[in-house]
């Protein structure tokens, strides 16, 4: 048995160490992953484990946090609703109340039709406006590229990624970087990823240098879509254009590279080539709260 | 000329059996382009249509290109409404700007009667196609050789911007004339 250490913080940067450690594993090699000491996950975090669950060859185990109030947040928050599923879990889950996080905008949800994506607009859209414009004090006029932007993100699953992902929006303090509250949106999947996909439309550009990193910013920066029809890949276009407004943050991360549009507030890189590799496509936006007003 | 109307949320709710009022995805946005074009191909010839937007909640990207890029490539490129004409009515200013940049990606315009009741053209228009369509709006009705003074072009020049926008259904004409797509042509 492989022991994979899940990380005490568990977010975007910190999940790259997850995948570091299975980075020598053959796909059909026996994991478990430890999280007993993780005391904290992002929405990305959670999101991204089940999603790593879905590309194992053999269903890896799991020992779920021993602290009582992490695990039973991440019970709050779906994740042992699919956990049970495509881990083996040692330990106890949390019994999971019925009472809903007062920080969580949107459950982990699976996304796989277009109808999830009209179902998970429309659950979290009255409570987004009121985070939106009370937490983050933005104007009312952010609330509808929020909207956009969850929509075009969980579509890219619906469209490209050839199997079902996850969803999670969640509203928190970010302290770790800015200390404001931010939201948080992770949107990931084992499918595809962003290079096959545009290789099935035989839409990868005329260059000598292929990979997932050329493939990925060609998407994302580009906006390049497998499909040839003019209007086609301007979602990413429009996250990048509505983030900007507001001063937030896209990651996308896809096979072994990772692309990020970084507002000034962040110290994050643009692009990173050759890291761990993970099947499908796993992105998140964050946007902070407006300190001027 | 008394427009007819279709009310998309009522193609939205028809088309893809929902009961959000959010124009969302893009397979939504197709189902819906592909009924308003029915019923646009249904109407008389010549008329103007009003597609109303006003009962629409939330719209993304991928939805407005469906329903108002492609639906405008269609109206220009096969004349599906055997020369009528499609005013947008009801795009709130939340909507305005997503519309707006799809229409720009495209090179698309459109006229759109905004709350305040005045018709407002929308999208990429080049600087003398907006002015001649100002003018053309303020007068009502004007023909070439009635702007070209006060445009300071000749008039064969303003001629051929008066011809483009009407190429691009943003203004009528009558024989010599052209003709704004009026907020008086909306009183039913």
């Amino acid at each position: 048995m492989n022991v994979i250490l899940v990380p005490a913080s568990l977010d975007d940067q910190t999940f790259e160490q997850v995948l570091d450690q299975l980075a020598p594993l053959p796909p059909d090699a026996r994991i478990l992953l430890d999280a007993r000491n993780t005391t904290w996950a992002s929405p990305y975090g959670l999101t991204a484990l089940l999603t790593l669950a879905q590309t194992r060859a053999q269903k890896p185990q799991f020992m779920p946090p021993t602290r009582d109030d992490t695990s039973s947040y991440w019970s709050r928050a779906n994740f042992f609703r699919y956990a049970e599923d495509l881990f083996e879990i040692v330990g106890t889950v949390p019994f999971q109340r019925p009472e809903r996080d007062s920080r969580t905008l949107l459950e982990i949800t699976p996304v796989s039709r277009s109808d999830d994506v009209h179902t998970v607009v429309e659950r979290i859209k009255d409570k987004a406006a009121s985070i939106l414009t009370q937490n983050l004090h933005l104007e009312s006029r952010a609330v509808m590229g929020f909207a956009m932007a969850l929509s075009e993100a969980c579509q890219n699953i619906v469209e490209h990624a050839g199997r079902g992902g996850w969803v999670a929006v969640q509203n928190y303090n970010y302290r770790k970087r800015m200390g404001r509250h931010v939201v948080q949106i992770a949107v990931c999947d084992a499918g595809v990823g962003i290079r096959q996909s545009l290789e099935s439309g035989n839409r990868r550009p005329l260059t000598d240098r292929w990979d997932d990193g050329v493939a990925l910013e060609s998407a994302v920066i580009q906006g390049t879509s497998r499909f040839p029809d003019f209007g086609r890949g301007q979602g990413f276009k429009g996250i990048r254009g509505y983030l900007r407004k507001w001063k937030g943050k896209l990651a996308v991360r896809s096979g072994s590279a990772r692309v990020a549009e970084v507002p000034s507030w962040d110290d994050d890189v643009p692009r990173r080539d050759h890291i761990a590799p993970m099947p499908g496509t796993q992105l998140f936006i964050m946007i902070p709260e407006e300190v001027d007003r | 000329m008394t427009p007819h109307t279709i009310d998309v949320c009522a193609v939205l709710r028809s088309a893809v059996n929902q009961n959000y009022g959010n124009l969302l995805t893009r397979d939504t946005g197709m189902a819906v382009r592909h009924q308003i074009e029915r019923e646009l191909m249904a109407h008389r010839e010549g008329g103007i249509t009003s597609l109303d937007f006003s009962s629409i909640g939330l719209m993304d990207y991928s939805c407005a290109d469906e329903v108002v890029a492609k639906l405008l490539v269609l109206l220009q490129n096969d004349d599906i409404t055997r020369g009528g004409y499609v005013i947008f009515r009801g795009i709130g200013e939340d909507h305005l700007e997503l519309v707006e940049s799809v229409l720009t990606h495209h090179g698309l315009a459109l006229v759109c009667l905004c709350e305040d009741g005045r018709p407002r053209l929308i999208g990429r228009v080049s600087d003398a196609e907006r002015r001649a369509w100002d003018m053309v709006r303020a007068r009502g009705q004007a023909a070439a050789s009635d702007l070209a003074d006060e445009f300071g072009f000749g008039e064969d020049f303003v001629a051929e911007v008066l011809d483009e926008l009407f190429k691009r259904r943003l203004v009528r004409r009558a024989d010599n004339a052209f003709l704004a797509l009026d907020a008086t042509d909306m009183v039913q």
